[in-house]
């Protein structure tokens, strides 16, 4: 048995490491995955506290957000492919199509 | 002997992390998210979600990893005109505002929780059976429109990634 508060904080940790390097890096591929893996520290608290509580709703929401970040990945990646083949980079400074 | 193997995972998920946002090569960033991906999925199936443990093997490291290791080969990485630094001063200031981040989810941890509070969960709390039955009875809408959204999504990557032609709407008319 893991204590919850633990794993709480592993994630919390994750949610933070992928924050910093959303704030930090310029490359949208990156960004992406950091991205990626807040989502997966979110759902590692939802599991946690579905664990906690004995109660099976934080994994189907666990198991939604997967779905979602899925969805999510193969949106993204497309549209970083579209911009690369219009703009030949992929610095999130250079990409600024939508500045008037 | 759980706790121990879970220190050893939050480890490894903790060094990968950083491996994620630290490594200059996109190659080596998408292949620590692997190692993420992996030991997150590990963890998992310490907190008794065996089939999430299993999806997440499958959806994140199978499915997700591959496909940013695609663009990234496509795209060819962080070299020549896709080499990027970062800025000193907003990485501080990054730095600064994810740890005073980081200060205040923990505190809200240790106020919320109590130290060590352990689950009570049945060991097969998370077993297909136990998540299937709650997916397709409790909660089926959100389930039918998880597969809706898919349907949409994959649409939606199909008309983006196509390549722009600029002479189809002359051959119409």
């Amino acid at each position: 048995m893991i204590p919850t508060d633990y794993v709480l904080i592993l994630a919390a940790v994750l949610f933070t490491i992928g924050a910093t390097g959303v704030l930090v890096r310029r490359n949208a591929l990156i960004i992406f995955m950091c991205v990626e893996m807040m989502l997966n520290s979110v759902n590692l608290t939802l599991v946690a506290l579905a664990d906690l509580w004995g109660n099976l709703t934080g994994q189907v929401f666990a198991f939604v957000v997967m779905a979602v970040a899925a969805v999510e990945v193969a949106v993204g990646l497309a549209i970083i492919m579209a911009i690369v083949r219009h703009k030949d980079t992929s610095n999130i400074d250079e990409i600024n199509l939508l500045k008037g | 002997m759980t706790l121990i193997l879970f220190a050893f995972l939050a480890l490894i998920a903790l060094a990968s992390g950083l491996g994620v946002v630290l490594s200059h090569n996109p190659v080596h960033s998408a292949l620590s998210l692997l190692l993420n991906f992996a030991s997150i999925a590990v963890i998992y199936f310490l907190l008794h979600a065996q089939f999430l443990g299993v999806v997440q093997v499958i959806v994140y490291a199978g499915a997700i990893v591959v496909l940013f290791l695609f663009v990234v080969m496509l795209i060819g990485g962080d070299i020549g005109p896709y080499r990027h630094g970062s800025r000193t001063v907003t990485s501080v200031i990054a730095v600064g505002l994810a740890a005073a981040f980081l200060a205040l989810v923990v505190w809200s941890v240790v106020q919320v929780l109590p130290m060590s509070a352990t689950p009570v969960g049945a060991p097969d709390a998370g077993s297909v059976q136990a998540v299937g039955m709650a997916l397709y009875t409790d909660y089926l809408v959100p389930f039918e429109l998880a597969s809706l959204l898919l349907l949409v999504g994959m649409l939606g990557g199909i008309v983006l990634a196509r390549r722009y032609q600029p002479f189809a709407e002359d051959e119409t008319q």
